[in-house]
């Protein structure tokens, strides 16, 4: 399904990152950076979680000098059980707000979301937030935190961060053209750590549709990102749409897995990053800076998300996966 | 694509794990540790003027000691990183599961937290060490009847 947006603008974003973005490649472009630990100053990683949610949030006010009695929709989600880092971070907010979930594919689902809503006329202005901490996420889906145990180089890392970003139907430099909701996808894949593998055919069905409904080609792109796949990821991505669709990404495309953290130096983070926050603190960085200084001129933002919990996983349920997909022009 | 097809795709661009590495490295540390134990039982044998089982007793509450101490500081898990399973499969690993877990879970308090959390690792080892001991026992046992 893909939508057409005429009336929908990007006001303003806000990326707060955790300590290992903060070493990362694209460490100038955050707004805000915790470098001394995991818990951010909080008492536990999910209180973390919801202070680097409610940090991007406030910083997001303050940038695009709007109050928050005039937020007219808040929409957010994240990958911790009944989506509590972004319920307790809208307390403050006091404003009307959409808890979703598509994992890692959340931030797009929720730029889809208030993009529709602006669109159809109903608001005049709605926040996308979305965050991910690497240790709760380890805590809920994986071990516990302080255990090591060796993982395979296909295994990705969860970010840690907020980001947050302003749409309204007041024109501004960035313009959301339309985008594509995704649908669930099943290539019977099993493994937790190798999301890539897991993810990449909802990311090559979306993009195929997209292409196909908008009848453009990735040439037409000055950039195309998806959310989190990881360098193995990348590479099955690409000879998945050359193969099933014969459409072949060139230079232009790259993952926000791969672009957060510099792979050499910080081997820690295996294939790359994951996490809803992963590809909302690449797009609302580095992307959207992009836009507004001329670099790009049209992009295609991909999110990527693994369903499954824990429990499904033990008992023997393939990892199913959707991508959700934006467009963003500069005008 | 068809699933079976794309499962080639996924092993086309599958990285190779060091495997024959990984166990060597394991080994080597594994063994390291079990000389570690050995040398700690001389010692107590020694100096403590004690027995070899009591001594065998005195060391592995210091490898447990030195195994969750070393989780406690974040130094373990990255410690393993370089070591592979050499530091999970003796009682080093065993004392690690569950001083992580405990760490993890403190938060929560100590009855739903540390407690009912503390073996969320263990718990495996603990139940199946206990079922093979039992079969293991019958089977001596058995043997010894008809002998």
């Amino acid at each position: 399904m893909t939508i057409d947006f005429k009336n929908v603008y990007v006001q303003g974003v806000s990326t707060v990152a955790g300590p290992y973005e903060a070493k990362g490649p694209l460490r100038a472009n955050f707004d805000k950076k915790y470098t001394k630990d995991l818990y951010c100053g909080a008492a536990s990683f999910e209180q973390a979680e919801v202070k680097l949610l409610e940090d991007s949030l406030k910083i997001l006010l303050k940038k695009t000098k709007i109050d928050k009695k005039e937020i007219d929709l808040v929409i957010a989600g994240d990958l911790l059980n009944q989506i509590t880092s972004s319920t307790y971070a809208m307390l403050e907010m006091h404003s009307p707000f959409l808890g979703i979930y598509s994992a890692c594919a959340t931030s797009i689902e929720g730029l889809l979301i208030g993009a529709a809503f602006i669109d159809g006329g109903k608001i005049d202005n709605c926040i996308a937030a979305t965050s991910s901490h690497n240790m709760s996420s380890e805590k809920q889906f994986r071990n516990p935190t302080e255990y090591g145990s060796p993982k395979p180089k296909t295994a990705t890392f969860t970010a840690t961060g907020g980001a947050s970003i302003l749409l309204s139907n007041k024109p501004s430099r960035i313009r959301v053209v339309n985008g594509t909701i995704g649908t669930v996808i099943d290539y019977d894949q099993h493994d937790p750590f190798h999301m890539g593998a897991t993810m990449a055919p909802a990311a090559a069905d979306t993009l195929y549709k997209y292409f196909r409904d908008t009848k453009t080609t990735p040439n037409d792109f000055d950039i195309i990102l998806t959310g989190d796949l990881g360098i193995y990821g990348k590479e099955i991505l690409k000879d998945l749409l050359k193969s099933d669709h014969q459409i072949e990404l060139g230079d232009q495309y790259n993952d926000c897995g791969v672009m957060l953290y510099d792979l050499k130096t910080q081997q820690e983070v295996l294939a790359g990053g994951s996490g809803p926050v992963c590809s909302a603190l690449v797009n609302y960085s580095t992307i959207i800076k992009g836009l507004e200084d001329g670099t790009y001129k049209k992009v295609l933002l991909v999110a990527t998300g693994a369903l499954f919990s824990p429990t499904f996983v033990y008992q023997k349920q393939p990892i199913l996966s959707i991508a959700h997909a934006i467009c963003l022009e500069a005008i | 694509m068809e699933k079976q097809k794309y499962e080639q795709l996924v092993q086309k661009h599958n990285p190779k794990e060091s495997k024959g590495k990984n166990a060597i490295i394991a080994f080597v540390v594994g063994g390291l540790v079990g000389v570690a134990g050995e040398l700690l039982i001389c010692l107590y044998t020694h100096w403590l003027n004690i027995s070899r089982n009591d001594a065998s007793v005195y060391m592995i509450v210091t490898l447990i000691f030195i195994a969750s101490l070393l989780t406690a500081l974040g130094v373990f898990d990255k410690l393993v990183s370089k070591a592979k399973c050499g530091l999970l499969i003796p009682i080093t690993g065993f004392a690690h599961s569950m001083t992580s877990a405990a760490i993890d879970y403190k938060k929560e308090g100590p009855i739903y937290g540390i407690g009912s959390n503390i073996f969320k690792l263990a718990g495996s080892v603990i139940l199946y060490g206990v079922v093979s001991a039992w079969f293991f026992g019958m089977v001596r046992y058995i043997i010894e009847v008809i002998a």
